[in-house]
Protein backbone atom coordinates (compact mmCIF):
# COMPACT_ATOMS: atom_id res chain seq x y z
CA UNK A 1 0.00 0.00 0.00
CA UNK A 2 2.62 2.45 0.84
CA UNK A 3 4.15 1.22 -2.30
CA UNK A 4 1.20 2.54 -4.31
CA UNK A 5 0.95 5.76 -2.20
CA UNK A 6 4.94 6.96 -3.70
CA UNK A 7 4.16 5.42 -7.18
CA UNK A 8 1.05 7.81 -7.29
CA UNK A 9 2.64 11.24 -6.33
CA UNK A 10 4.98 11.46 -8.96
CA UNK A 11 1.35 10.88 -11.73
CA UNK A 12 -0.41 13.24 -9.57
CA UNK A 13 2.34 16.07 -9.84
CA UNK A 14 2.83 15.11 -13.56
CA UNK A 15 -1.38 16.11 -14.56
CA UNK A 16 -1.28 19.09 -12.18
CA UNK A 17 2.28 20.63 -13.41
CA UNK A 18 0.83 19.86 -16.97
CA UNK A 19 -2.67 21.10 -16.10
CA UNK A 20 -1.18 24.60 -14.70
CA UNK A 21 1.30 24.37 -17.59
CA UNK A 22 -1.30 24.46 -20.14
CA UNK A 23 -3.18 27.04 -18.00
CA UNK A 24 -0.22 29.18 -18.45
CA UNK A 25 -0.07 28.82 -22.26
CA UNK A 26 -3.83 29.54 -22.87
CA UNK A 27 -3.28 32.69 -20.85
CA UNK A 28 -0.42 33.42 -22.89
CA UNK A 29 -2.32 32.56 -26.10
CA UNK A 30 -5.34 35.02 -24.96
CA UNK A 31 -2.72 37.95 -23.45
CA UNK A 32 -1.11 37.68 -27.26
CA UNK A 33 -4.73 38.23 -28.91
CA UNK A 34 -5.43 41.46 -26.97
CA UNK A 35 -1.67 42.64 -28.27
CA UNK A 36 -1.54 42.07 -31.61
CA UNK A 37 -5.52 43.13 -32.04
CA UNK A 38 -4.59 46.79 -31.87
CA UNK A 39 -1.74 46.35 -34.06
CA UNK A 40 -1.30 46.96 -37.68
CA UNK A 41 -1.26 45.14 -40.12
CA UNK A 42 -5.24 45.33 -39.87
CA UNK A 43 -6.49 42.62 -41.76
CA UNK A 44 -10.08 43.60 -42.44
CA UNK A 45 -10.54 41.63 -45.79
CA UNK A 46 -9.92 38.49 -43.87
CA UNK A 47 -12.38 39.59 -40.54
CA UNK A 48 -14.76 39.83 -43.58
CA UNK A 49 -14.80 36.78 -44.76
CA UNK A 50 -14.29 35.29 -42.06
CA UNK A 51 -17.62 36.88 -40.52
CA UNK A 52 -19.37 35.56 -43.49
CA UNK A 53 -18.45 31.85 -42.57
CA UNK A 54 -18.74 31.91 -39.35
CA UNK A 55 -22.58 33.84 -39.23
CA UNK A 56 -23.84 33.36 -42.62
CA UNK A 57 -23.39 29.65 -43.01
CA UNK A 58 -24.71 29.07 -39.90
CA UNK A 59 -28.16 30.65 -40.92
CA UNK A 60 -29.53 27.64 -41.66
CA UNK A 61 -28.72 25.05 -38.62
CA UNK A 62 -29.77 28.49 -36.18
CA UNK A 63 -32.97 29.16 -37.84
CA UNK A 64 -34.35 25.44 -37.50
CA UNK A 65 -33.01 25.38 -34.02
CA UNK A 66 -34.28 28.15 -32.92
CA UNK A 67 -37.62 27.78 -34.34
CA UNK A 68 -38.16 24.13 -33.22
CA UNK A 69 -36.83 25.76 -29.53
CA UNK A 70 -39.21 28.06 -29.10
CA UNK A 71 -42.09 25.60 -30.22
CA UNK A 72 -41.12 22.62 -28.44
CA UNK A 73 -40.53 25.18 -25.32
CA UNK A 74 -44.01 26.48 -25.95
CA UNK A 75 -45.30 23.64 -26.25
CA UNK A 76 -43.85 22.34 -22.94
CA UNK A 77 -44.86 25.32 -20.84
CA UNK A 78 -48.34 25.71 -21.94
CA UNK A 79 -49.66 22.15 -19.39
CA UNK A 80 -48.20 23.49 -16.51
CA UNK A 81 -49.48 26.90 -16.89
CA UNK A 82 -52.83 25.73 -18.00
CA UNK A 83 -53.37 24.25 -14.86
CA UNK A 84 -53.34 27.08 -12.83
CA UNK A 85 -55.37 28.85 -15.65
CA UNK A 86 -52.01 31.16 -16.70
CA UNK A 87 -51.41 30.04 -20.75
CA UNK A 88 -52.16 33.66 -21.69
CA UNK A 89 -48.57 34.55 -19.78
CA UNK A 90 -47.05 31.31 -22.14
CA UNK A 91 -45.25 35.08 -24.78
CA UNK A 92 -44.10 36.47 -21.27
CA UNK A 93 -42.51 33.73 -20.23
CA UNK A 94 -40.82 32.52 -23.09
CA UNK A 95 -39.69 36.02 -24.37
CA UNK A 96 -37.80 35.77 -21.06
CA UNK A 97 -36.29 32.04 -21.32
CA UNK A 98 -35.37 32.98 -24.49
CA UNK A 99 -34.23 36.45 -24.06
CA UNK A 100 -32.12 36.02 -20.36
CA UNK A 101 -30.96 32.17 -21.51
CA UNK A 102 -32.03 30.01 -24.32
CA UNK A 103 -31.35 32.01 -27.17
CA UNK A 104 -27.71 32.82 -26.09
CA UNK A 105 -27.40 29.44 -24.82
CA UNK A 106 -28.20 27.24 -27.62
CA UNK A 107 -26.69 29.60 -30.39
CA UNK A 108 -23.45 29.42 -28.27
CA UNK A 109 -23.84 25.96 -28.12
CA UNK A 110 -24.86 25.49 -31.99
CA UNK A 111 -21.81 27.54 -32.54
CA UNK A 112 -19.37 26.03 -30.62
CA UNK A 113 -20.11 22.64 -32.08
CA UNK A 114 -20.23 24.16 -35.49
CA UNK A 115 -17.76 27.14 -35.86
CA UNK A 116 -15.53 26.04 -32.90
CA UNK A 117 -15.03 22.42 -34.38
CA UNK A 118 -14.25 23.94 -37.76
CA UNK A 119 -11.63 26.75 -36.40
CA UNK A 120 -9.52 23.96 -34.49
CA UNK A 121 -10.00 21.72 -37.27
CA UNK A 122 -8.79 24.37 -39.99
CA UNK A 123 -6.34 25.79 -38.05
CA UNK A 124 -5.32 22.45 -36.54
CA UNK A 125 -4.62 20.92 -39.97
CA UNK A 126 -2.52 24.06 -41.21
CA UNK A 127 -0.80 23.43 -38.27
CA UNK A 128 0.41 20.25 -38.83
CA UNK A 129 1.07 20.54 -42.29
CA UNK A 130 3.46 23.65 -42.02
CA UNK A 131 0.97 26.39 -43.67
CA UNK A 132 1.38 28.31 -40.13
CA UNK A 133 5.38 27.94 -40.44
CA UNK A 134 4.75 28.84 -44.66
CA UNK A 135 3.15 32.21 -43.29
CA UNK A 136 5.85 32.84 -41.18
CA UNK A 137 8.80 32.52 -42.98
CA UNK A 138 6.73 34.83 -46.01
CA UNK A 139 7.07 37.41 -43.01
CA UNK A 140 2.91 37.21 -42.81
CA UNK A 141 2.14 37.56 -38.49
CA UNK A 142 -0.07 34.12 -38.75
CA UNK A 143 -1.18 34.63 -35.04
CA UNK A 144 -2.90 37.97 -36.77
CA UNK A 145 -4.39 36.46 -39.77
CA UNK A 146 -5.69 33.11 -38.54
CA UNK A 147 -6.17 33.98 -35.12
CA UNK A 148 -7.06 37.71 -34.36
CA UNK A 149 -9.30 37.25 -37.54
CA UNK A 150 -11.66 34.27 -36.47
CA UNK A 151 -11.32 35.71 -32.52
CA UNK A 152 -13.04 39.04 -33.77
CA UNK A 153 -14.97 37.58 -36.33
CA UNK A 154 -16.83 34.85 -33.98
CA UNK A 155 -16.76 37.96 -31.10
CA UNK A 156 -19.00 40.26 -33.72
CA UNK A 157 -21.14 37.84 -34.81
CA UNK A 158 -22.67 35.60 -32.42
CA UNK A 159 -24.01 38.42 -30.83
CA UNK A 160 -25.58 38.98 -34.00
CA UNK A 161 -26.73 35.32 -34.27
CA UNK A 162 -28.29 35.25 -30.84
CA UNK A 163 -30.51 38.08 -31.56
CA UNK A 164 -31.83 36.37 -34.96
CA UNK A 165 -32.10 32.61 -32.82
CA UNK A 166 -34.21 35.09 -30.16
CA UNK A 167 -36.38 36.61 -33.17
CA UNK A 168 -36.66 32.90 -34.86
CA UNK A 169 -37.56 31.08 -31.29
CA UNK A 170 -39.88 33.72 -31.00
CA UNK A 171 -41.77 33.55 -34.40
CA UNK A 172 -41.94 29.39 -33.53
CA UNK A 173 -43.53 30.39 -30.21
CA UNK A 174 -46.01 32.85 -32.18
CA UNK A 175 -46.72 30.21 -34.06
CA UNK A 176 -48.01 27.43 -31.77
CA UNK A 177 -49.33 30.26 -29.16
CA UNK A 178 -51.73 31.79 -32.21
CA UNK A 179 -52.44 28.53 -33.21
CA UNK A 180 -53.53 27.26 -29.83
CA UNK A 181 -55.04 30.20 -27.63
CA UNK A 182 -55.44 31.91 -31.22
CA UNK A 183 -52.98 35.02 -30.44
CA UNK A 184 -52.54 37.27 -32.79
CA UNK A 185 -49.08 38.88 -33.73
CA UNK A 186 -49.35 42.31 -32.47
CA UNK A 187 -51.04 40.97 -28.65
CA UNK A 188 -48.28 38.25 -28.98
CA UNK A 189 -45.09 40.59 -29.19
CA UNK A 190 -46.69 43.61 -27.45
CA UNK A 191 -46.44 41.02 -24.58
CA UNK A 192 -43.25 40.27 -25.61
CA UNK A 193 -41.73 43.27 -25.70
CA UNK A 194 -43.70 44.52 -22.03
CA UNK A 195 -41.94 41.87 -20.48
CA UNK A 196 -38.44 42.20 -21.20
CA UNK A 197 -36.09 44.79 -19.52
CA UNK A 198 -32.98 46.89 -20.56
CA UNK A 199 -31.14 44.98 -18.04
CA UNK A 200 -32.46 41.63 -20.26
CA UNK A 201 -31.55 43.05 -23.70
CA UNK A 202 -27.96 44.64 -22.40
CA UNK A 203 -27.06 41.04 -20.45
CA UNK A 204 -27.94 38.63 -23.78
CA UNK A 205 -25.22 41.04 -25.90
CA UNK A 206 -22.77 40.69 -22.85
CA UNK A 207 -23.29 37.13 -22.26
CA UNK A 208 -23.26 36.58 -26.76
CA UNK A 209 -20.19 38.61 -26.74
CA UNK A 210 -18.34 36.61 -24.56
CA UNK A 211 -19.30 33.62 -25.87
CA UNK A 212 -18.28 34.72 -29.15
CA UNK A 213 -15.10 35.10 -27.87
CA UNK A 214 -14.79 31.88 -26.02
CA UNK A 215 -15.57 29.54 -28.60
CA UNK A 216 -13.28 31.78 -31.40
CA UNK A 217 -10.46 31.87 -28.84
CA UNK A 218 -10.78 28.22 -27.85
CA UNK A 219 -11.08 26.94 -31.55
CA UNK A 220 -7.95 28.58 -32.31
CA UNK A 221 -6.05 27.60 -29.04
CA UNK A 222 -6.76 24.38 -29.38
CA UNK A 223 -5.68 24.01 -33.36
CA UNK A 224 -2.68 25.81 -32.89
CA UNK A 225 -1.51 24.09 -30.22
CA UNK A 226 -2.38 20.84 -32.30
CA UNK A 227 0.32 18.16 -32.53
CA UNK A 228 0.97 14.63 -33.86
CA UNK A 229 -0.95 15.18 -37.35
CA UNK A 230 -4.10 14.17 -38.35
CA UNK A 231 -5.21 12.56 -35.02
CA UNK A 232 -3.86 15.34 -33.09
CA UNK A 233 -6.17 17.60 -35.49
CA UNK A 234 -8.96 15.48 -34.73
CA UNK A 235 -8.22 16.09 -31.18
CA UNK A 236 -7.36 19.52 -31.55
CA UNK A 237 -11.40 19.79 -33.13
CA UNK A 238 -12.81 17.82 -30.43
CA UNK A 239 -11.18 19.73 -27.35
CA UNK A 240 -11.85 22.89 -28.62
CA UNK A 241 -15.85 21.74 -29.30
CA UNK A 242 -15.71 20.61 -25.35
CA UNK A 243 -13.76 22.54 -23.53
CA UNK A 244 -15.88 25.66 -25.36
CA UNK A 245 -19.13 24.25 -24.20
CA UNK A 246 -17.22 23.72 -20.70
CA UNK A 247 -16.42 27.37 -20.60
CA UNK A 248 -20.09 28.79 -22.19
CA UNK A 249 -22.15 27.04 -19.23
CA UNK A 250 -19.52 28.17 -16.39
CA UNK A 251 -19.66 32.09 -18.09
CA UNK A 252 -23.70 31.92 -18.36
CA UNK A 253 -23.62 30.83 -14.44
CA UNK A 254 -21.06 33.51 -14.00
CA UNK A 255 -22.70 36.16 -15.60
CA UNK A 256 -26.66 35.20 -14.07
CA UNK A 257 -24.80 35.96 -10.94
CA UNK A 258 -23.82 39.04 -11.67
CA UNK A 259 -26.87 40.14 -13.59
CA UNK A 260 -29.14 38.91 -10.17
CA UNK A 261 -27.46 41.06 -8.17
CA UNK A 262 -27.88 44.23 -10.51
CA UNK A 263 -31.40 43.28 -10.48
CA UNK A 264 -31.27 43.18 -6.80
CA UNK A 265 -29.61 46.66 -6.46
CA UNK B 1 41.10 29.79 -48.03
CA UNK B 2 37.49 30.05 -49.98
CA UNK B 3 37.36 33.36 -51.44
CA UNK B 4 33.79 33.38 -52.10
CA UNK B 5 31.28 35.47 -50.31
CA UNK B 6 29.56 33.74 -47.66
CA UNK B 7 25.55 34.56 -47.43
CA UNK B 8 25.22 31.79 -44.65
CA UNK B 9 27.66 30.81 -42.04
CA UNK B 10 27.22 28.44 -39.38
CA UNK B 11 29.72 27.69 -36.09
CA UNK B 12 29.09 25.21 -33.82
CA UNK B 13 25.44 25.11 -33.48
CA UNK B 14 23.29 23.05 -30.88
CA UNK B 15 19.89 21.90 -30.96
CA UNK B 16 18.26 19.66 -28.57
CA UNK B 17 14.76 18.22 -28.28
CA UNK B 18 14.57 17.33 -24.62
CA UNK B 19 17.31 14.77 -23.85
CA UNK B 20 17.64 14.24 -27.99
CA UNK B 21 20.59 16.31 -29.40
CA UNK B 22 19.91 16.80 -32.67
CA UNK B 23 22.66 19.03 -33.70
CA UNK B 24 26.13 19.08 -31.69
CA UNK B 25 28.28 21.71 -32.96
CA UNK B 26 27.81 22.10 -36.06
CA UNK B 27 29.92 24.13 -38.39
CA UNK B 28 28.70 25.08 -42.41
CA UNK B 29 29.08 28.12 -44.90
CA UNK B 30 27.01 28.28 -47.51
CA UNK B 31 28.92 30.50 -50.67
CA UNK B 32 26.81 32.91 -53.31
CA UNK B 33 24.99 31.07 -55.90
CA UNK B 34 25.84 27.75 -54.30
CA UNK B 35 23.59 24.94 -54.14
CA UNK B 36 24.63 23.16 -51.13
CA UNK B 37 23.24 19.68 -50.28
CA UNK B 38 22.79 18.22 -46.67
CA UNK B 39 22.25 14.40 -46.66
CA UNK B 40 21.43 12.77 -43.82
CA UNK B 41 18.71 9.85 -42.62
CA UNK B 42 15.41 11.15 -41.09
CA UNK B 43 15.82 12.57 -38.12
CA UNK B 44 19.60 13.66 -37.71
CA UNK B 45 18.51 17.47 -38.02
CA UNK B 46 18.37 18.19 -41.03
CA UNK B 47 15.47 20.67 -41.37
CA UNK B 48 15.93 21.79 -37.94
CA UNK B 49 18.81 23.48 -39.15
CA UNK B 50 17.17 25.36 -42.07
CA UNK B 51 14.24 26.01 -39.54
CA UNK B 52 16.99 28.17 -37.23
CA UNK B 53 18.01 29.64 -40.01
CA UNK B 54 14.77 31.52 -40.86
CA UNK B 55 13.91 31.84 -37.38
CA UNK B 56 11.03 28.82 -37.07
CA UNK B 57 13.34 27.49 -34.15
CA UNK B 58 15.90 28.95 -31.59
CA UNK B 59 19.62 27.33 -31.04
CA UNK B 60 20.74 26.34 -27.99
CA UNK B 61 23.52 27.45 -28.39
CA UNK B 62 26.44 28.45 -31.38
CA UNK B 63 25.95 31.22 -34.06
CA UNK B 64 23.77 31.33 -36.71
CA UNK B 65 24.78 33.96 -39.41
CA UNK B 66 22.61 34.90 -42.63
CA UNK B 67 24.13 37.74 -44.81
CA UNK B 68 26.27 38.64 -41.69
CA UNK B 69 23.16 38.73 -39.46
CA UNK B 70 23.08 36.77 -35.94
CA UNK B 71 19.67 35.39 -36.63
CA UNK B 72 19.19 34.45 -33.08
CA UNK B 73 19.61 38.59 -32.12
CA UNK B 74 17.45 40.01 -34.87
CA UNK B 75 13.92 41.87 -33.44
CA UNK B 76 10.88 40.89 -34.79
CA UNK B 77 11.24 43.74 -37.23
CA UNK B 78 14.46 42.59 -38.86
CA UNK B 79 13.45 39.18 -39.15
CA UNK B 80 10.34 39.70 -41.41
CA UNK B 81 13.41 41.83 -43.44
CA UNK B 82 15.55 38.75 -43.63
CA UNK B 83 12.97 36.47 -44.02
CA UNK B 84 11.94 38.05 -47.05
CA UNK B 85 15.66 37.26 -48.45
CA UNK B 86 14.89 33.45 -47.97
CA UNK B 87 12.58 30.59 -50.23
CA UNK B 88 11.90 28.32 -47.86
CA UNK B 89 9.86 25.15 -49.85
CA UNK B 90 8.89 23.03 -47.17
CA UNK B 91 8.31 19.09 -47.57
CA UNK B 92 4.58 18.81 -47.75
CA UNK B 93 4.58 22.37 -50.53
CA UNK B 94 2.50 23.79 -47.40
CA UNK B 95 0.29 25.16 -49.69
CA UNK B 96 -2.65 27.37 -47.96
CA UNK B 97 -5.34 24.50 -48.64
CA UNK B 98 -8.50 27.20 -48.55
CA UNK B 99 -6.98 29.08 -51.88
CA UNK B 100 -6.71 28.85 -54.95
CA UNK B 101 -3.17 28.71 -56.43
CA UNK B 102 -3.46 32.82 -57.71
CA UNK B 103 -4.66 33.34 -54.02
CA UNK B 104 -1.18 31.38 -52.84
CA UNK B 105 1.24 32.69 -54.91
CA UNK B 106 -0.06 36.74 -54.20
CA UNK B 107 -0.30 35.90 -50.51
CA UNK B 108 2.91 36.79 -49.72
CA UNK B 109 3.20 39.16 -52.34
CA UNK B 110 0.72 41.40 -51.67
CA UNK B 111 1.44 41.58 -48.05
CA UNK B 112 4.81 42.51 -48.22
CA UNK B 113 5.29 45.03 -51.85
CA UNK B 114 2.92 47.80 -51.28
CA UNK B 115 1.38 49.52 -53.77
CA UNK B 116 1.36 46.97 -56.51
CA UNK B 117 -1.20 47.49 -59.22
CA UNK B 118 -3.85 44.26 -60.36
CA UNK B 119 -1.82 43.92 -63.72
CA UNK B 120 1.56 43.65 -62.07
CA UNK B 121 0.54 41.17 -59.60
CA UNK B 122 -1.21 39.16 -62.16
CA UNK B 123 2.04 39.44 -64.60
CA UNK B 124 4.37 38.21 -61.98
CA UNK B 125 2.32 35.37 -61.31
CA UNK B 126 1.97 34.11 -64.86
CA UNK B 127 5.82 34.69 -65.33
CA UNK B 128 6.44 32.50 -61.93
CA UNK B 129 4.03 29.74 -63.06
CA UNK B 130 4.93 29.98 -66.35
CA UNK B 131 8.73 29.40 -64.68
CA UNK B 132 7.27 26.66 -63.20
CA UNK B 133 5.64 25.15 -66.21
CA UNK B 134 2.23 25.09 -64.89
CA UNK B 135 0.38 28.03 -66.03
CA UNK B 136 -2.83 26.25 -66.38
CA UNK B 137 -3.10 25.64 -62.83
CA UNK B 138 -3.82 29.29 -61.36
CA UNK B 139 -7.99 28.74 -60.55
CA UNK B 140 -6.92 25.45 -59.71
CA UNK B 141 -6.77 24.39 -55.79
CA UNK B 142 -3.85 22.37 -53.97
CA UNK B 143 -6.23 19.33 -53.56
CA UNK B 144 -6.62 19.28 -57.44
CA UNK B 145 -2.61 18.99 -57.58
CA UNK B 146 -0.57 16.06 -58.09
CA UNK B 147 2.41 15.91 -55.74
CA UNK B 148 5.04 17.24 -57.78
CA UNK B 149 2.87 19.97 -58.93
CA UNK B 150 2.58 20.85 -55.46
CA UNK B 151 6.07 21.29 -55.39
CA UNK B 152 6.57 23.44 -57.81
CA UNK B 153 3.67 25.85 -56.80
CA UNK B 154 5.45 26.01 -53.07
CA UNK B 155 8.65 26.62 -55.21
CA UNK B 156 7.07 29.24 -57.28
CA UNK B 157 5.58 30.94 -54.25
CA UNK B 158 8.87 30.99 -52.74
CA UNK B 159 10.28 32.83 -55.75
CA UNK B 160 7.18 35.70 -55.55
CA UNK B 161 9.33 37.47 -53.37
CA UNK B 162 13.15 37.47 -55.55
CA UNK B 163 14.84 35.49 -52.50
CA UNK B 164 18.65 35.58 -52.62
CA UNK B 165 18.39 32.11 -50.75
CA UNK B 166 16.69 28.96 -51.46
CA UNK B 167 16.14 26.75 -48.79
CA UNK B 168 14.17 22.95 -50.31
CA UNK B 169 13.41 20.59 -47.66
CA UNK B 170 13.26 17.10 -48.95
CA UNK B 171 11.91 18.13 -52.23
CA UNK B 172 11.67 14.74 -54.07
CA UNK B 173 10.17 13.01 -51.28
CA UNK B 174 7.15 11.42 -51.97
CA UNK B 175 7.57 12.04 -55.89
CA UNK B 176 8.29 9.05 -58.67
CA UNK B 177 11.37 9.00 -60.20
CA UNK B 178 10.13 11.00 -63.45
CA UNK B 179 8.95 13.81 -61.59
CA UNK B 180 11.55 13.62 -59.01
CA UNK B 181 14.54 14.40 -62.14
CA UNK B 182 11.64 17.20 -63.03
CA UNK B 183 12.24 18.36 -59.72
CA UNK B 184 15.97 18.58 -60.11
CA UNK B 185 16.08 20.19 -62.95
CA UNK B 186 13.83 23.28 -61.55
CA UNK B 187 16.38 23.53 -58.34
CA UNK B 188 19.04 23.81 -61.25
CA UNK B 189 17.47 26.15 -63.42
CA UNK B 190 15.79 28.20 -60.48
CA UNK B 191 19.38 28.82 -59.57
CA UNK B 192 20.19 29.67 -62.98
CA UNK B 193 17.60 32.23 -63.20
CA UNK B 194 17.57 33.57 -60.26
CA UNK B 195 21.04 33.43 -59.28
CA UNK B 196 19.51 31.90 -55.87
CA UNK B 197 22.01 30.33 -53.43
CA UNK B 198 19.96 27.10 -52.20
CA UNK B 199 20.60 24.72 -49.15
CA UNK B 200 18.78 21.25 -50.76
CA UNK B 201 17.93 19.13 -47.57
CA UNK B 202 17.63 14.98 -48.57
CA UNK B 203 18.09 11.73 -48.32
CA UNK B 204 18.14 11.01 -51.79
CA UNK B 205 21.48 10.94 -53.15
CA UNK B 206 20.20 10.89 -57.21
CA UNK B 207 18.85 14.48 -55.97
CA UNK B 208 21.85 15.46 -54.18
CA UNK B 209 23.99 14.64 -57.19
CA UNK B 210 22.35 16.26 -59.81
CA UNK B 211 21.18 19.52 -58.29
CA UNK B 212 24.45 19.72 -55.53
CA UNK B 213 27.74 21.77 -55.86
CA UNK B 214 28.62 20.58 -52.52
CA UNK B 215 27.24 17.88 -49.86
CA UNK B 216 27.19 18.18 -46.68
CA UNK B 217 26.49 14.40 -44.54
CA UNK B 218 24.76 15.43 -41.61
CA UNK B 219 24.94 12.08 -38.86
CA UNK B 220 24.34 11.92 -35.31
CA UNK B 221 24.13 15.63 -35.18
CA UNK B 222 27.38 16.28 -36.87
CA UNK B 223 28.69 16.75 -40.33
CA UNK B 224 30.40 13.34 -40.99
CA UNK B 225 31.96 14.69 -45.02
CA UNK B 226 31.62 18.39 -46.47
CA UNK B 227 32.53 18.37 -50.03
CA UNK B 228 31.71 17.83 -53.63
CA UNK B 229 29.96 14.11 -54.22
CA UNK B 230 33.27 12.76 -55.47
CA UNK B 231 35.12 13.68 -52.35
CA UNK B 232 32.33 12.87 -50.39
CA UNK B 233 31.20 9.72 -51.20
CA UNK B 234 32.93 6.68 -53.59
CA UNK B 235 36.66 7.92 -51.36
CA UNK B 236 34.33 8.06 -48.16
CA UNK B 237 36.32 6.66 -45.22
CA UNK B 238 33.56 7.01 -42.33
CA UNK B 239 31.70 3.82 -42.14
CA UNK B 240 27.83 5.35 -42.01
CA UNK B 241 29.05 7.89 -44.65
CA UNK B 242 29.82 4.83 -46.67
CA UNK B 243 26.98 2.92 -45.76
CA UNK B 244 24.68 5.66 -46.97
CA UNK B 245 26.24 5.77 -49.99
CA UNK B 246 25.85 2.16 -50.37
CA UNK B 247 22.49 1.91 -49.11
CA UNK B 248 21.37 4.59 -51.99
CA UNK B 249 22.97 2.90 -54.77
CA UNK B 250 21.54 -0.29 -53.77
CA UNK B 251 18.28 0.84 -53.57
CA UNK B 252 18.62 3.07 -56.92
Amino acid sequence: MAGEAIDRKPLLSKKLDKFFTGLADAWSFVKRFFQEVFLPPYEFKEVIHQCYRIGVESLPLISLTGFIVGIVFTNQSRPSLSEFGAASWLPSLISIAVVRAMGPLVTALIAAGKVGSSIGAEIGSMKVTEQIDAMEVSATNPFKFLVVTRVLATTFMIPLLVMYTDFVALMGSFLSVNKNELVSMSTFFVQVFESITFLDVTSSIFKSILFGFTIGIVGCYKGYNSSKGTEGVGRAANAAVVMAMFLIFIEELLVLQIVNAIRGM
Amino acid sequence: MDQRERVVEIRGLEKSFGDLDVLQGVDLDLYREENLVVLGKSGSGKSVLIKIMVGLLRQDAGSMKVFGQEVAALNKKELNALRLKIGFSFQNSALYDSMTVRENLEFPLVRNVKNLTRGEIDRRIEELLDGVGLPQSINQMPSELSGGQKKRIGVARTLILNPEIMLYDEPTAGLDPITCGDINNLILEVRERYKTSSIVITHDLACAKQTGDRMAVLLDGQFKAIGTFEEVFPKATDERVKSFYDYNFINS
